[in-house]
């Protein structure tokens, strides 16, 4: 066997993991459940580097530029930290400081912001898809920090991060996404990493904010690289959903919401479906608590859940850099290290 | 340059298959005679020599070109819904090259929507139109508006209108939201004879959509509207045509549902009818998210075609109504088989590089359609999904009964509108080639199978395909077969 292995033609093993073929991180749709784990894996070396208060040079000489569309603060600072520890050179563009608010068009930002030197774009968005705009016409890396209702892949990451961390793996475990699933880019990311790696999803809110045909998404759409199926359900009733839960994701409600009248009232949803101390005792012992923040406490999470014993709300905004090193590097990494 | 056709005399195009099915006319060889712009006959080469030889003041020979056996001569086709964009956007599209693209796509007449800039809601904005479209080429027939600056508030001076020259009365884009106003144009109209054309749309149940509401715009963020926004439209206004007797034509069914309602009133008696584009024929959401799925690709497949994948959010896919599901698509193209959908309009949308290279929300609805419509429709009858009499049939004559317009025949007599096309050829579509300013359009790239060789408008070529000859007549003296 070995000699006939050998008469072929040397296999070029590439240098990068597999992983580092990808350009852009737009969305979790596409991502296997090898990639992901890889992507966790260095997420892990990225948190002993912190620790280690060491900083790394796979993005030195190159510029990072912070392209926020909308407001943020924990995603801008956080990809800015993780950029730092890498060794690039960040900028931050916000739409209000920009000559975006004078109409400039995203695809004109972007070819300007490369003629000046930038080669990773991370960007957020109201708009679907914007990131997807951009990465067709510029070169270099486009990270998505949120588009539209779309996705928020780097969030995702950092909550699959930080519920394997304490589970160990979430395969088989019944994770609950609670709250406004329809406007939730979070949830979106989420529920593809999730299912990719093996985790049961149900999806808990009144119908007006479940997003349509969820199922018939779900199930269409296999795992890439194993072929296995997406676990996802639907639960209108939070005692039904919580029971026998390993954990929690309460997503934020907006306001606006409840003024487009797809709520009666936000104290009729607190009342239906608010993550209380009561309705936690419905999950297993010790189920996690997630929120990807802004929290509004006391609508959509109790005060007392949001800072209470099972609540990873903090280390998930602790991981998030961590999680978006590894993306970075995974990305960006593998031209600086070829 | 061009070589025209002189008065009194006559051209016999002859050799191809012809289809001309306002007079059930199936010939796999034939040919028609033209002279002063009309048709003198039609038939085969036995049929057309006993015509020309009952003339007895010919003042030259009849020019006889040959044209290859595989070609289809058919009448020249009629699209009841394009947007040509001026006056007020000629930066999108202009008359002459909205025209232009028709004469491309095998269309020698093409109703216009007066959604321009001013509104085609006075006699005045006609006669604009009527000047500007003056040795187009092709027969341009406006629409003028429903309510005064389609705003939805007024009716427009319908009757002047009418006069003035408009084939039907329409707020597309707009649709009439109020049952008061829909009603009061439904019944103005009647003694005009003329049909109200509805773009079916409740705008409160669509909201803020940018696609079909389904799994795709799930996994897309978008927003997106459901079916049932077409559906509840086109039931309230079959109601108002119980109500007045109106003739109503609904303007680009997306819906299995609509195709569902619309063959209910029709088996009623009501004096409805129904258009629908090829894109809703051929695409669906899938599209959007850069999949190839539904009748095109799976024909295109069946075909042995590349069928390239596209980008996500492509905004060449945004239109509206949006593209639906296989199964709408499905349920469309039975509908044109039936005959329940009278015909197969282009809703032929042209945008600028500008309006569509920037987010999906962001960009502007519409599909630059004269030019591919068919070609893409062809890959249906090559598969067998569609009937190529059906097809031609709902591209001329249906089209033309619908709204009671002098075309879409050529029956001896009728105007030599006619449009002659390969079945045959593959060629891959480049929108930079386009005559239409608007090159937006879902199908760059795309192979597709038949292509038209020919247009003539009135008896003169107004097309020919091979730009190297773009524009001479089809006399092509060597091509005389005797």
């Amino acid at each position: 066997m070995r000699a006939i292995t050998r008469e072929r033609e040397p296999v070029t093993e590439p240098i990068a993991p597999r992983a580092a073929i990808r350009r852009h991180l737009l969305d979790l749709d596409d991502w296997t459940p090898d990639e992901l784990s890889t992507l966790l894996e260095s997420a892990e070396e990225m948190c002993r580097v912190r620790l280690r208060r060491e900083k790394l040079s796979v993005l030195s000489g190159q510029v990072l530029v912070n392209l926020f569309y909308e407001n943020s603060t924990r995603t801008r600072v956080s990809f800015e930290l993780a950029g730092r520890a890498l060794g690039a050179d960040i900028t931050n563009v916000t739409a209000s400081a920009s000559s975006v608010a004078k109409g400039e068009s995203l695809i004109d930002t972007g070819r300007t912001l490369q003629a000046l030197g930038a080669s990773v774009f991370v960007i957020r968005s109201g708009q679907s898809g914007a990131p997807d705009l951009l990465a067709r016409h510029i070169g270099g890396h486009v990270l998505n920090a949120g588009d539209g209702w779309h996705a928020h892949p780097s969030q995702a990451l950092l909550d699959l991060f930080t519920l394997t961390r304490h589970l160990g793996s979430v395969a088989g475990r019944r994770i609950v996404i609670l709250g406004d699933i329809l406007h939730s880019r979070v949830a979106r990311s989420n529920i593809w990493a999730l299912t990719a790696m093996g985790a049961e999803v149900v999806l808990c809110a009144p119908p007006t904010l479940l997003p349509p045909e969820a199922i018939a998404l779900y199930t269409a759409r296999l795992v890439p690289g194993t072929g296995a199926c997406r676990h996802v359900t639907i639960e209108t009733n939070v005692s039904r959903a919580l029971a026998g839960a390993d954990a929690v994701m309460a997503l934020r409600l907006q306001k606006e919401r409840q003024q487009a009248g797809l709520l009666p009232s936000l104290r009729e949803y607190t009342r239906t479906y608010g993550l209380t101390v009561a309705r936690m005792a419905l999950a297993r012992p010790g189920a996690l608590v997630l929120h990807p923040g802004p929290m509004n406490e006391g609508v959509e999470i109790e005060p007392a859940v949001a800072s209470g014993a099972q609540s990873v709300i903090e280390e998930q905004v602790e991981n998030g850099v961590a999680v978006r090193m590894a993306a970075l590097a995974m990305l960006a990494g593998a031209e600086a290290v070829a | 340059m061009r070589r025209t056709i002189g008065p009194r005399e006559v051209v016999v195009l002859h050799g191809a298959r012809v289809l001309d099915p306002s007079q059930r006319l199936a010939l796999p060889e034939g040919g028609v005679a033209i002279r002063d712009g009309r048709v003198l006959a039609i038939g085969t080469r036995a049929q057309l020599e006993a015509a020309l030889a009952g003339l007895d003041e010919l003042e030259t020979a009849p020019r006889w070109v040959s044209l290859p056996a595989r070609y289809v001569l058919t009448p020249g086709f009629v699209d009841l819904h394009a947007h040509l964009r001026e006056p007020g956007y000629e930066a999108k599209e202009t008359i002459q090259t909205g025209a232009r693209a028709a004469a491309r796509g095998g269309f020698t007449t093409i109703c216009c929507m007066p959604n321009t800039q001013p509104v085609l809601d006075s006699a005045a904005t006609l006669a604009l139109v009527a000047e500007r479209a003056r040795s187009a080429a092709a027969r341009v027939l406006p629409i003028a508006a429903i309510s005064k600056g389609e705003s939805g508030k007024e009716l427009s001076e319908m009757a002047e209108l009418a006069q003035a020259g408009a084939v039907a009365f329409s707020d597309d884009g707009r649709p009439v939201a109020s049952s008061r106003l829909m009603r009061l144009a439904l019944a103005y109209a009647e003694p005009l004879g003329l049909p109200v054309v509805e773009h079916c749309q409740d705008e409160d149940l669509v909201g803020g959509g940018v696609m079909n509401e389904g799994p795709i715009s799930t996994m897309l963020g978008l927003p997106g509207w459901p079916a049932a926004g077409e559906d509840v439209m086109l039931a309230r206004d079959l109601a108002l045509v119980r109500l007045t007797g109106a003739k109503y034509h609904a303007a680009h069914l997306s819906t299995a549902g609509a195709v569902a309602l619309i063959r209910q009133a029709k088996a009623e008696g009501l004096p409805v009818t129904a258009e629908v584009t090829p894109h809703h024929l051929l695409l669906t959401d899938a599209w959007v998210a850069g999949e190839r799925t539904g009748p095109l690709a799976d024909a295109l497949r069946e075909l042995g075609l590349p069928v390239p994948p596209g980008d996500r959010y492509d905004t060449n896919t945004k239109v509206n109504p949006p593209l639906r599901t296989a199964r709408d698509c499905q349920a469309l193209i039975e509908g044109v088989e039936d005959g329940t959908i009278d015909a197969i309009a282009t809703d032929h949308a042209p945008h600028t590089w500008v309006d569509k290279a920037c987010e999906y929300g962001e960009a502007a609805f519409g599909i630059s359609g004269l030019e591919t419509a068919l070609a893409g429709l062809l890959a249906l009858v090559h598969t067998e999904r569609l009937s190529l009499p059906a097809l031609i049939a709902a591209l001329t004559i249906r089209p033309a009964r619908a709204w009671n317009l002098p075309m879409g025949s050529l029956a001896p007599g009728a105007q030599a509108d006619l449009t002659i096309f390969d079945p045959r050829e593959d060629w891959t579509v480049d929108p930079a080639g386009f005559a239409s300013l608007g090159k937006n359009t879902p199908l760059a790239g795309v192979t597709l199978r038949g292509r038209v060789r020919e247009t003539w408008l009135g008896g003169q070529s107004v097309y020919r395909a091979d730009g190297d000859r773009d524009g001479e007549s089809a006399s092509a003296d060597t091509d005389l077969s005797e």
